[in-house]
């Protein structure tokens, strides 16, 4: 008697028809799904969806704020895509964002006065170095004992949450605050430009620069291509005598680098000041994000922001009467299929018996 | 599976997902609004920190919404819940100001600098920042004397106590929770001078479970009674399952945990959000810096637990009587803070101002707040 069972099949060539309808139907599917479970707990989906929609994508300000919230979507994904393009699990952005913006935010605190020529740059220096050499403590004993990065990565997110907590409790706080946890206001000279009069900040050419710059060395450079063999194969990049310590160090500092931008962004576009929770997650979303785009730069752009619309519209529902978590439901629905869908792309469903035949 | 089987497919997913929504669209029907309704209508916002759900401090402000709702028909509210205090926080407020809200009340510290943010543009909507210290013109502040109601648990868990180690289970080392641990301790000493109260920082307002865990280590630590400053009952949801004591915040939490709760300490917002409302209706409406005192009743204790003895209900109704008349207040000196210097000599009451920024636990505190540059 043969067992039948599922398998999945990788595709050699997913169609391109597929590429594009795949996605839609997954969203449609997704919508369809989101609109029986909301009309059976009473709410409206029409009126749901519309407002979903005309507060994230489909009204000036929406779609500012939308931006606003792919910023740091964006620069978090694009350090995540650079190390998981070696096959190194970083998922530490969120806490390379913190040091960033610890980094970043020192500056301004210590020297308020300096002039915006100077604060902004070194601010963005610092941010950057923050962020990498909190990736690099990952980075010497991935390299050298080969200890497992996702561990150690994870681990330090909560180490650098609870670090800025420290400090905006403790020496950084507001003499002027009445004691409460925050940090002096930043000065205007360390607030990055708004633009567009929303607030947008230029935080935005920070992420489009570092898309196309990667989106280069991955193309065109011999750097990039090591790195991809390293990521494919150690032994052969081994063989081909490429330095694989070397590269695990560079990769994960500049990976946390990029994060680290991300949290000095976000402290000087947008926060002002340095904060208890100044990301609600930017470092976890960004590894979907990055996934999603098959951690090609110029996607992770388009995904930043369709995720970004995902987050600012699902808060917007609740204006229609629709309860956080429902809202939050409606986004991970949307997500669920996107993502599966995303498999189905590549993958197909077979039914074979277990001696591997085929049933039609 | 040919593309044109395909495509049916895909038409008729298409064509059902129109059908759904559009079907529910139009079923429920909207409430024609009598005209005597719309002439006044008035829109007023809610934003919230944690879900409306959380059984404390959100709860507790809903329950105040839910009773301005009752109390006045011309009113229409919208809630914001489980809002971030980060970057998303002036986002939400300015789409609330943006569809017509004309009063916006922003119930944790984290919106004070988004809410003042907002305000900016639009001057033509009141919004009222809860627990915060910034006003601007329109922008008020609003909050309780929560620590006269802390006083007074404190009395019920200092004559409750055996081992005379009470927990306090705590979010965040800002004034207002420091300022709760010290009345609270002040009430215990005032009727057991020898018992301590032990301090665990959680660093969240809302997570069940950390709540819960921060509780079991003070059990483990040999408290018998268990005080929180959460949003959440998880703390003294530990407490019921050993058979130990709690006391309840922001809601009557008996109902969580009815074998381990003594009394709640617990707001009371709906009169003041009735009044506010109403004031701006009557635009009589000043940017004030409202903080309550336990004789408004915005704070108060819930009903009291079986196991709570008359001799105790006796002494928090004499000092209860002694706030209400105003003739006292908890931090009145002497006063020792925890290294045994007094902070506050005999025969003075410390201001409002040094209140808010309280920074300092005092004697019988066993626990630290990060210190300052």
């Amino acid at each position: 008697m043969d067992r039948l069972r599922f398998k999945l099949e990788k595709r050699l060539t997913p169609s391109p028809v597929m590429v594009f309808i795949i996605p839609l139907v997954s969203v449609l599917l997704a919508l369809l799904l989101g609109a029986i479970f909301l009309s059976l707990t009473g709410q409206k989906p029409l009126a749901v969806y519309t407002i979903m929609f005309t507060d994230s994508l489909g009204s000036k300000y929406g779609f500012t704020e939308t931006i606003v919230k792919a910023i740091p979507l964006a620069l978090t994904a694009l350090g995540v895509a650079l190390a998981f393009k070696m096959k190194l699990w970083n998922i530490g952005a969120e806490g390379q964002l913190y040091m960033g913006a610890m980094g970043a935010s020192w500056l301004p605190l210590t020297y308020p006065t300096l002039p915006i020529y100077f604060m902004l740059p070194g601010m963005v220096v610092l941010g950057m170095m923050a962020g990498g050499l909190w990736a690099l403590l990952t980075a010497i004993p991935r390299a050298i004992w080969k200890v497992n990065e996702i561990i150690t990565t994870l681990m330090l997110n909560y180490v650098a949450i609870l670090w800025v907590d420290y400090l905006v409790f403790g020496p950084w706080r507001d003499p002027k605050g009445s004691n409460f946890p925050i940090s002096a206001p930043f000065p205007e000279a360390a607030r990055l430009p708004e633009l567009f009069n929303s607030r947008i900040h230029a935080g935005l050419f920070f992420a489009i620069a570092l898309a196309v710059i990667l989106a280069i060395i991955f193309k065109y450079s011999r750097w990039g291509y090591s790195i991809n063999v390293i990521g494919s194969s150690e032994r052969a990049a081994g063989y081909a005598g490429m330095n694989i310590k070397r590269n695990i160090l560079l990769v994960m500092f500049l990976s946390g680098a990029i994060s680290g931008l991300a949290g000095m962004a976000e402290v000087s576009g947008i926060i002002g000041k340095l904060q208890h929770g100044i990301s609600p997650g930017y470092g976890y979303t960004a590894i979907i994000v990055a996934w999603l785009s098959k951690l090609n730069p110029l996607a992770i752009l388009i995904v930043s922001v369709l995720f970004g619309a995902l987050q600012v519209g699902g808060y917007a529902v609740q204006v229609e009467g629709v309860p956080a978590a429902v809202a939050t439901m409606l986004q991970g629905t949307i997500l669920f299929f996107v993502l599966g869908g995303e498999v189905l792309t590549n993958y197909r469903v077979r039914l074979v018996s277990r001696n591997g035949e085929e049933r039609k | 599976m040919n593309f044109k089987r395909r495509g049916t497919i895909l038409i008729t997913l298409l064509v059902s997902l129109l059908l759904v929504i559009s079907g529910c669209g139009t079923k429920t029907p909207t409430a024609t609004p009598t005209p005597e309704a719309a002439k006044e209508k008035i829109k007023v916002a809610f934003v919230y920190v944690g879900p409306v759900g959380d059984a404390g401090w959100t709860t507790a402000h809903d329950a105040g919404r839910k009773y301005m709702v009752e109390k006045m028909p011309n009113v229409e509210t919208t809630i914001m819940e489980s809002v971030p205090e980060g970057a998303d926080a002036e986002r939400v407020i300015t789409q609330l100001a943006e569809k017509g809200n004309k009063v916006i009340f922003t119930t944790s510290f984290g919106y004070m600098d988004p809410t003042i943010n907002v305000a900016k543009k639009y001057p033509n909507v009141t919004f009222m920042h809860n627990s915060g210290y910034k006003t601007a013109d329109n922008v008020g502040t609003y909050f309780g004397r929560m620590y006269q109601a802390r006083y007074l648990t404190g009395i019920v868990a200092g004559k409750t106590t055996k081992t005379n180690t009470i927990g306090y289970v705590a979010a965040f080392p800002i004034p207002e929770v420091i300022r709760g641990i010290n009345a609270f301790t002040q009430g215990v000493r005032s009727v057991n001078p020898t018992a301590k109260v032990k301090v665990i920082w959680t660093n969240t307002w809302y997570d069940p479970a950390a709540e819960k865990d921060a509780g079991k280590s003070l059990l483990a630590a040999g408290a018998d009674v268990l005080a929180q400053h959460q949003d959440t009952p998880g703390p003294i949801q530990a407490a019921e399952e050993v058979g130990k004591f709690g006391i309840g915040y922001n809601t009557d939490m008996a109902k969580m945990a009815p074998k381990a709760v003594l009394t709640s300490a617990i707001w009371n917002w709906g009169p003041f959000y009735v009044k506010t409302v109403q004031s701006v209706i009557d635009k009589t409406w000043k940017n004030d810096q409202y903080w309550g005192p336990i004789s408004d009743g915005i704070v108060d204790l819930a009903p009291y637990g079986p196991m709570v003895t008359d001799d105790t209900k006796k002494l928090v109704a004499d000092a209860k009587a002694k706030l209400v008349s105003k003739s006292w207040d908890v931090f009145t000196g002497p006063i020792k803070d925890q290294t045994g210097v007094v902070k506050i000599p005999a025969g003075q009451v410390m201001s409002d101002k040094d209140m808010l920024a309280f920074d300092w636990f005092v004697e019988g505190v066993d626990g630290k707040i990060p210190a300052a540059k």
